[in-house]
């Protein structure tokens, strides 16, 4: 098992968000977390990720407790939330750059092939902010594509894309999952009809 | 089964500590407060010096002195809830706080009080005055913090962090103030108040001074209890412990 | 299913990833200048109404030139100090910086040295014209400059303490320097009493010597302080 959540249970204030959720990832596996507004999906993605500490339970990289292992998890997850982490003074390729190079990778030419890829041509050079949300959320899927981290963790990958981005999104996800990566995300849409096979995970609201 | 069950069972047990504790701390508080009172401002002799004006010490000592402990307590109160996530600590950070800061106001209200009829003006710069007026800053901090989170886990978390920086911070603010103090001496009337401390005072003033100390802090104890307690309440009030104590009747919430 | 092999990719050597974190705010900052320049022009101004409202007697000015220059200095560092960690916790930059796979404190501390490198090297240099301004005797010129080395370090590191506490509540400036002038106390009598030292013509030794101490400990222990505070942020 690549990713292992034990028992996860997360409490918002005085709220139980959800509790006693297991969860088994493994490679080559696609996990989409399901539910409501407000049902604590997000909080589930971080507490993965480890950005949120859970208020009971365990989240386990390849059996081992993710805060005793964390740079080697680290090394191998891929976390994109709600926020992208781009920032908006730099050009796409500026950002694309600094993610490149924490992961240990240089482009030695200018990556005008993958900005290419993710529809972002003749942007290059812009700072981001000027930029649309849908091509600043280009940028920081961009990272999809020259990353070599076997588990992605996505929160909402899809907000903010035009059709063709939400296609070109669904082909390195299978791409990801056919090397044997997993991909553990948000969404609304609905992923069934996909060539991959999806598990889902459902939240409900509790009160 | 209870929508708002939750994780912890820990705080009606320190609850019912404290509420078992308490008696033991408010009676002798009371007596210890009479007696010092009394014994301070009425038995006790004349100062040579400073006449009837010294009484002022039987509050402003233990003011002082027990402004700098409650500070440690709330720091050691926010390292057990940082290091062993303790939520009552968090809750008792939070009771001290406002407890401290008066203590700390005291102190310095009382200083400037004394200060009035011994060198002629409410306010000198004297090493322990602003001491203690850093020490109110820190506290003040401390609650604004926790005040300006949303997230009362999160202010608590947050107000947990500043203490515990505060408290490795202020033997370095006190070493530099007495410091500087020294290096700016302008006369000798700011140590008037330091030969009152020192071990030369007379076991007739000294006695009475002791019994305020240990008053100040039993009295300045119950109010941390009280804070803590009617926190945990308010905090528990939806829980059917909380309402059994407070005799309110349970009223069964099924889950839909 | 296959059983999941260890990643053999090789992990990325700590001190290329501090690296990349300091260039690339580097490259941040040098595209919003004007955010640099503010807190230089603000301190320049309040440095000039000293004299307007003590008067322009030299040997008051000289008496008080490092003490004014200090508490401005404290002043307006506290104007640009949300920088630290305010626009990586809109953007996001803040929980990847979170997720690399080196200790957080290492990642701070690269923090810690852009906001010293942006904020306090431009003070250090127009030190001299302040000095000058406000009729510092020329003697004490070099410990004055000499304080501000070492002693702004401290700023930048307690700053990041009370940054991260403090970034997720959009409060501004205001709770920001109730958290921390207080605990900047002694930075400012260390260094006051330096210059004050050597104009009286005795060595400044001594309280140099405390503000390093005080400098290297701030510098090694906040990190740390600043990691938990966050946490607590970024939830």
């Amino acid at each position: 098992m690549l990713l292992q959540g034990r028992e996860l249970q997360s409490v918002r204030g005085e709220r139980v968000l959800f509790s006693n959720i297991n969860l088994d990832v493994a490679s080559g596996q696609l996990w989409q977390i399901e539910g409501p507004n407000g049902a604590g999906k997000s909080s589930l993605l971080r507490i993965l990720a480890g950005l949120l500490p859970a208020q009971q339970g365990d989240v386990l990289f390849q059996g081992e407790e993710i805060q005793q292992c964390r740079e080697r998890y680290y090394h191998d997850l891929l976390f994109i939330g709600h926020k992208s982490g781009i920032k908006p003074e730099l050009t796409a390729i500026e950002n694309l750059e600094f993610y490149a190079a924490v992961e240990g990778h240089e482009f030695s030419t200018p990556p005008y092939e993958l900005l290419a890829q993710v529809g972002l041509v003749g942007l290059e050079d812009i700072p981001a902010q000027r930029l649309s949300a849908g091509q600043q959320r280009r940028i920081a899927l961009a990272r999809l594509w020259f990353s070599q981290t076997r588990l992605w963790i996505l929160d909402e990958p899809f907000t903010a894309l035009d059709v063709d981005g939400i296609a070109m999104l669904h082909d390195r996800f299978q791409v990801h999952l056919a090397q044997g990566g997993a991909i553990i995300l948000t969404s609304h849409q609905d992923l069934q009809s996909m060539s991959y096979p999806v598990n889902r995970l459902q939240l409900r609201y509790q009160h | 089964m209870w929508q708002w069950l939750h994780p912890y069972a820990k705080p009606e047990a320190t609850f019912h500590l404290v509420q078992k504790l308490l008696p033991w701390f408010l009676i002798p508080g009371l007596i210890l407060s009479a007696v010092a009172l009394v014994w301070g401002l009425a038995i006790a002799p004349q100062d040579y010096q400073q006449g009837e004006s010294y009484r002022i010490i039987f509050v402003h000592v233990p003011a002082a002195m027990w402004s700098m402990g409650f500070y440690v307590a709330m720091a050691i109160a926010g390292l057990l809830a940082l290091v062993w996530q303790i939520r009552t600590a968090e809750l008792a950070l939070l009771a001290i706080a406002p407890v401290g800061a008066v203590l700390t106001f005291i102190s310095l209200f009382t200083g400037a009080l004394w200060g009035q009829p011994m060198w002629g003006t409410w306010w000198v710069w004297d090493a322990r005055l602003t001491a203690q007026l850093i020490l109110l800053f820190l506290y003040l901090g401390v609650m604004a913090l926790y005040i300006a989170f949303e997230d009362e886990r999160a202010g608590a978390k947050a107000a947990s962090i500043l203490a515990l920086v505060g408290v490795i911070n202020i033997p370095i603010i006190h070493y530099s103030v007495y410091w500087w103090n020294t290096l700016h001496q302008q006369s000798t009337v700011t140590r008037a108040i330091t030969r009152l401390e020192a071990p030369s005072i007379a076991p007739e003033m000294l006695y009475p001074l002791l019994v305020s100390i240990v008053a100040m802090m039993l009295v300045s104890a119950v109010l941390v209890m009280k804070r803590l307690n009617n926190e945990i309440l308010r905090r528990e009030i939806h829980r059917p412990w909380a309402l059994t104590y407070l005799g309110i009747p349970v009223v069964q919430r099924n889950e839909e | 299913m296959s059983k999941p092999t260890p990643n053999t990719r090789k992990p990325v050597a700590s001190g290329q990833i501090f690296r990349q974190i300091i260039r690339r705010d580097l490259r941040v900052a040098m595209r919003q200048r004007s955010d640099l320049l503010n807190p230089l022009i603000f301190l320049l101004i309040v440095i000039t109404l000293f004299p307007l409202g003590v008067g322009p007697g030299p040997d008051i000015l000289g008496r008080i030139a490092a003490g004014v220059i200090w508490v401005s200095a404290l002043l307006s560092a506290m104007l640009g100090l949300e920088r630290i960690f305010r626009d990586d916790f809109r953007d996001g930059a803040l929980e990847q910086l979170m997720l690399l796979p080196v200790a957080v404190e290492f990642s701070v501390l690269a923090k810690i040295i852009v906001h010293w490198l942006l904020t306090a090297v431009p003070v250090l240099v127009i030190t001299p014209l302040l000095a000058l301004l406000l009729n510092l005797p020329i003697q004490a010129w070099g410990v004055l400059w000499l304080t501000l080395l070492i002693g702004t370090p401290i700023l930048s590191a307690a700053g990041a303490i009370g940054v991260a506490l403090t970034v997720s509540l959009n409060k501004g400036g205001a709770l920001l320097s109730l958290l921390l002038l207080p605990l900047l106390v002694p930075l400012l009598i260390f260094a006051t009493a330096a210059v004050e030292a050597t104009l009286a013509g005795v060595s400044p030794a001594g309280p140099l010597a405390l503000i390093g101490a005080f400098s290297v400990l701030s510098v090694t222990l906040a990190p740390f302080a600043v990691k938990a505070g966050l946490r607590v942020s970024v939830n």
